[in-house]
């Protein structure tokens, strides 16, 4: 690795060569302001407040640089603060601010706004410019995320991260000067466009111009209702992040408080998403094993993820048949609710009300996706709340998350192993499909080490392993951030085509980078450090469960004695199983 | 087989829309209709420059010069010039003192320019290859071909001292350098005709009279740091242009000048051209390269300069119209030879598209060091109506004005820049004393608002904060304190925008507050607009010349004006919207505007 000497603010540090000025300064210890640079994402360079002075042999250059975009020069000093500085990075912000509503009060983004932080930093207390406030419609055709283009600033985070990192193209930039704005591709409503609803751009907004459409209402609607059971479970990745909304660290488990908390505000039963991830590897752990061993529409490919799911509807319909027919965790636990919950506690299904708390807005689009989300007789999911849904709703009935006692799940489909919880990471439903799989098809154990399959870990974009069960190679992929999908799929028509051998039998796609745990409805300013620190969580959660292989999970086995019979049976397959159809983007 | 006449009619677009097509069809049947058509070549060529009196109707070998040219003239012009030897009197150009010129030479608006980068325009038919190279044209290509490496092509432009005729002044060798030594299997060439300064038309003429020089030019680019695709990046607002281009690039194709083994040699180069959809933005350079690869045309930061990393992420060079129609001549006559022309660090010529208040607009090519004066008054014959000059915006929206003052400093790259201007493309717009500078301002303000591209803060919103001041100042309502923020806005975008555009755009607001301080006080303190630009400022008063002819009245478009007949009128202040009318159609000089 070559690196270059630097100074920041005639401080000497080495750096990584290629690294730009704004994280060398950073590595320093220095804060180089900024609107629309993200860690996630190549520079944009839009909002210019991150400029430096560049002093060199030459002298002081003349001409400033962006500090996000410039790559750091050895020898270089790079003066990052002064007045001067200061005053052109005051008057951009002036600028940004008299163009923007400063509706701070109604804004989602009131308290974590990155703009409302810059406003604060500088003292800002008075805009000396003529306001310039462009009120347009917003966008909420997709019934899961809202655009607001009147509190844009342009920073085209949004599209770059519907583009660069997910591949979807559904945001661009629409008109030419001030009457420039973020819209749906092609100016149509975002519903109409490639539109995945992943919720990576609300995520990465720095204001409120994009966000998770809040549906808290109707779960105190539901609460208040006394015909209505409100039953809810909560996703393996919610649990190491919601806390951060209340001063924990990123990646402290919180599940026993979320329990407490969601009984506290009035919900009346509280399962585990987890019990249904471990459903899912029982039903597709043993749709793995059938066509592994009958060698049919491989590789297989898991479809928990929702954004995944539309994503391969709208870009790869080619590969349909090789999606895991089994429903998302949350599809399945919202079908086992209304069938075998309701009959254990005899209670009609048409009186529950099932929420789920996701890290993810297209969760909220997948209950309606099919009619296959209606299989027990009445809608699977009634509601799905995003994390940071759900802690403002903590917030508003005045919990004390940070100390809350902590409760347990409610029976019978609460219980869960590590293997379930590991499905909020990017690698995790692979491994925990291996645990089973290995079961089932060796009929021995996994013990020890061998459990943990380091190999499907870490953030790499693409993870490629050949797993030795017993002897036989099983080839597996995993791919994350969906730009990182296509190459995975490449490969396989590749193979396909050239009737080569199959380059994979099982492949695992997550939409968001990193996985459930960074997903679009998760707390703001996700990066790197917190996911690594959120799947550190998941982990550990793995570590302190009594059991960490699906099929060990003793309510899933009574499920299967008492409900099911076994997996893929024919119920199984009425209540836990879905179909896919080709679903072109842009229709002419 | 050789014609006795040669008669050349201006196919530019200016002339073109003049009717000079009818006049070159009028022509040729004209001369058909005397016999001639054996002894009389009617050409049509590129533009001659002299816009202002356009069409233009040359002809050889008498060098008779007409002017003001209209289709029925043809046959005249055939009878006398071609049959009998005389000149055209009426049509010859008449300067004002009614002083006739039949000659070009003799004509002031010719004397003092250089014509290197139009040389063959208005002379040769750009549709015809063997008119170009019959003047030198393709020479320099195969000179590089055969006799030179590409490292004596770069040192014979590094002797020469071009520099980016675009704006900026960049070497032109310095560029091919950078990118002939990057290492990598694919580089390209870039032709930036996105001309969009307003205005300025100097490339578009360029390119509709002389289109084979910049391929040439190209092609020696190509050999010289090793790419074999060039790309034209044309606005398609210049459909002359585009199809005079198709044409050259076809027939230069058949003569194996492009394609594949150039003359014969193992360099292959050839050439597409792409069309712009005419956003101002895309003149600059990486967003240009954005739209070539089909993005939505928006800069990106440098470095990476395109040099090393441009178009599809490999070695660009990039250089606009009027930088390569340098070029072959640079190789034909020696880097040496174009060094000894202009200044010690602008060598060569410049073509200026000068319009505004001047009596002899047009297209003007001099050596770089001509002052202002000579451009304004030698050539362009001076102001309008005998009215005072005021100042001259050079560089368009990313210029700045250039006062009375400086009137005899030699025009160069670094001078304009010291002056708080830049040469830009070369629009020069000059004023008289009937332009308000604020008014000028707020235009070129306006423009800019218009055509960021909307990508970085600094320039997409401070150029409509600069906008809205300036308007406020011109309704008489601006304060001190607004000049204060014109500067600080000006100076944020001039450091923190992204692209050249939003770091220029302020450049006509700083250069105007700069030079003409006492007008922007004027406006604030004493609400006054000495131009009478400013429709807010002024007021229409009718005097005691009135003798209530009642023409006024009906002539106001809003029914603002009162009285009897044969008694005094009034004008209605509040009703009023200072157009100006009631003014132009008094005959007692009876309205007042103050």
């Amino acid at each position: 690795m070559s690196t270059v000497n630097i100074q920041i603010n005639g401080k000497p540090i080495t750096v990584e060569k290629g690294t730009h000025i704004l994280a060398a300064a950073k590595q320093a210890g220095v804060k180089i302001p900024s609107l629309c640079a993200h860690p996630d994402l190549d520079a944009w360079a839009a909002c210019g407040i991150c400029v430096v002075k560049v002093s060199n042999a030459r002298g002081i250059s003349p001409k400033l640089v962006r500090a996000c975009a410039t790559e750091c020069v050895e020898g270089e000093n790079y003066i990052t603060h002064d007045p001067e500085l200061n005053k052109i990075r005051r008057t951009i912000i002036e600028m940004i601010l008299a163009d923007h509503p400063q509706s701070c009060l109604t804004c989602g983004r009131n308290g974590s706004c990155e703009l409302q932080t810059l406003a604060a930093e500088f003292g800002i207390r008075e805009i000396p410019f003529a306001r310039n406030v462009k009120n347009m419609p917003k966008d909420d055709s997709t019934g899961a995320i809202v655009l607001d283009p009147s509190k844009c600033v342009q920073c085209g985070r949004c599209a770059q991260v519907c583009q660069q990192l997910q591949n979807v193209w559904a945001l661009e930039f629409i008109g030419r000067g001030e009457k420039t704005r973020i819209a749906g591709a092609g100016d149509i409503v975002l519903n109409e466009t490639p539109c995945i609803k992943c919720g990576q751009c609300s995520a990465h907004c720095p204001v409120g111009a994009i966000y998770e459409l809040d549906e808290t209402g109707k779960l105190l609607a539901a609460i208040q209702n006394p015909e209505l059971t409100v039953v809810a479970q909560i996703a393996p990745a919610v649990r190491v992040a919601i806390g951060e909304e209340f001063g924990l660290e990123p990646g402290e488990i919180t599940t026993g408080k979320i329990y407490a908390a969601l009984r506290a505000i009035g919900v009346d039963t509280v399962f585990d998403t987890n019990f249904a991830a471990d459903l899912t590897i029982m039903e597709e752990g043993t749709e793995f094993v059938h066509r592994f061993t009958e060698k049919k529409d491989l590789p297989l490919i898991t479809s928990c993820c929702p954004a995944w799911v539309e994503y391969m509807e709208k870009y790869a319909c080619d590969m349909i048949p090789n999606f895991s027919t089994a429903k998302s965790p949350q599809q399945m636990q919202g079908a086992i609710t209304k069938t075998y919950y309701a009959q254990t506690a005899k209670l009609d299904p048409a009186k529950i009300f099932s929420v789920s708390i996701m890290p993810c807005t297209a969760k909220k689009q997948e209950i309606k996706r099919s009619e296959d989300m209606f299989s027990s007789g009445c809608q699977d999911n009634d509601l799905v709340l995003t994390t940071r849904e759900l802690a403002r709703l903590f917030k508003q009935f005045g919990i004390d998350f940070k100390n809350i006692e902590p409760q347990k799940a409610d029976s019978p489909i609460g219980q869960y192993t590590g293997a379930g919880t590991i499905f909020g990471v990017t690698g995790g439903v692979m491994e925990a499909a291996l645990r089973t799989a290995y079961y089932l098809v060796t009929n021995e154990e996994l013990a020890g080490d061998a459990i943990d399959f380091t190999c499907v870990r870490g953030m790499d974009g693409i993870k490629k392993a050949t797993v030795d069960v017993k002897g036989t190679p099983v080839r597996v992929a995993v791919a994350h951030g969906l730009k990182n999908v296509q190459t995975l799929l490449q490969e396989v028509r590749d193979a396909r085509e050239n009737g080569k051998e199959l380059p994979y039998h099982f492949i695992e796609v997550m939409a968001c980078k990193g996985g459930c745990i960074a997903g679009g409805g998760q707390p703001y300013g996700t990066e790197d450090e917190i996911r690594a620190k959120r799947i550190n969580g998941l982990y550990t959660d793995d570590k302190k469960c009594e059991f960490r292989k699906s099929h060990q999970n003793p309510d899933i086995q009574k499920i299967y004695k008492d409900f099911f019979g076994e997996p893929s049976s024919h119920k199984a397959h009425k209540l836990l199983h879905t179909h896919y159809v080709s679903r072109p983007t842009y229709k002419k | 087989m050789a014609y006795k006449h040669y008669v050349l009619v201006c196919g530019g677009t200016g002339c073109e829309s003049s009717k000079a097509d009818d006049i070159f069809t009028n022509l040729k049947t004209e001369v058909a209709n005397a016999g001639l058509e054996h002894d009389v070549q009617v050409v049509k060529t590129g533009c001659f420059g002299f816009c202002e009196k356009g069409p233009i109707v040359k002809v050889l070998p008498e060098d008779a010069f007409y002017v003001e040219v209209k289709p029925s003239d043809a046959e005249e012009i055939v009878k006398e010039t071609l049959i009998k030897g005389r000149i055209v009197k009426r049509l010859a150009y008449a300067d004002e003192s009614g002083k006739t010129s039949a000659v070009p030479e003799e004509i002031g608006f010719y004397q003092k320019q250089m014509r290197i980068v139009l040389r063959n325009c208005g002379l040769i038919d750009p549709e015809k290859i063997d008119e170009y190279i019959a003047r030198d044209g393709y020479a320099a290509l195969e000179k590089v071909l055969f006799e030179m490496t590409p490292d004596q092509v770069i040192e014979e432009m590094k002797i020469s001292g071009l520099r980016g005729r675009g704006g900026a002044g960049f070497p032109t060798w310095m560029k091919w350098n950078f990118t002939k030594q990057v290492e990598s299997d694919v580089k390209y060439i870039v032709c930036n005709a996105d001309e969009g300064d307003p205005g300025a038309y100097m490339d578009r003429s360029t390119l509709e009279g002389d289109p084979h020089s910049v391929l040439e030019a190209m092609a020696i680019a190509g050999y010289t740091v090793g790419a074999n695709q060039g790309f034209i990046y044309i606005r398609a607002e210049y459909p002359l242009a585009i199809k005079r281009l198709e044409i050259a690039m076809a027939q230069a194709r058949e003569y194996g000048l492009l394609g594949q083994n150039i003359l014969g040699s193992d360099f292959s180069f050839d050439i597409e051209i792409r069309l712009g959809a005419g956003a101002f933005v895309c003149g600059e350079e990486t967003a240009l390269l954005a739209s070539i690869e089909g993005k939505r045309g928006m800069p990106t930061p440098k470095p990476p300069f395109p040099a090393v990393c441009g178009l599809w992420k490999k070695p660009t060079v990039i250089n606009n119209v009027e930088t390569w129609a340098n070029v072959p001549v640079i190789i034909t006559k020696g880097g040496k030879w174009f060094a000894s022309i202009g200044t010690e660090k602008s060598s060569g010529t410049k073509v200026f598209a000068l319009t505004g208040k001047i009596k002899n607009s047009g297209l003007v090519e001099v050596p770089m060091g001509t002052t202002l004066r000579e451009i304004v008054y030698d050539i362009g014959g001076g102001i309008k109506g005998g009215k005072a000059f005021k100042a001259v915006q050079t560089g368009g929206p990313s210029g700045g004005v250039i006062t009375a003052k400086m009137i005899d400093t030699p025009i160069d790259f670094d001078n304009l820049v010291a002056a708080g201007s830049m040469m830009g493309s070369g629009g020069m717009i000059v004023m008289d004393e009937d332009d308000c500078i604020i008014d000028v301002a707020k235009f070129y303000q306006e423009f800019c608002v218009e055509e960021s591209c909307g990508k970085c803060s600094p320039c997409r919103i401070g150029t409509r904060k600069l906008y809205d001041i300036l308007t406020k100042i011109s309704e008489g309502k601006g304060t001190m304190e607004d000049l204060e923020q014109l500067k600080e806005i000006g100076e944020a975008m001039k450091r923190a925008a992204l692209c050249g555009l939003g770091q220029t755009a302020p450049n006509p607001v700083l250069s105007s507050l700069h030079y003409f301080y006492d007008e922007y006080l004027e406006h604030i303190n004493e609400k006054k607009c000495r131009a009478g630009k400013c429709k807010k400022l002024i007021t229409y008063t009718i005097n005691d010349n009135c003798r209530g002819c009642t023409l006024c009245a009906r002539k106001c478009p809003v029914n603002c004006i009162s009285g009897e007949v044969r008694q005094k009128h009034t004008i209605d202040q509040t009703k009023c919207i200072k157009c100006g009318e009631c003014m132009k159609n008094c005959k007692f000089d009876a309205i007042e505007k103050r």
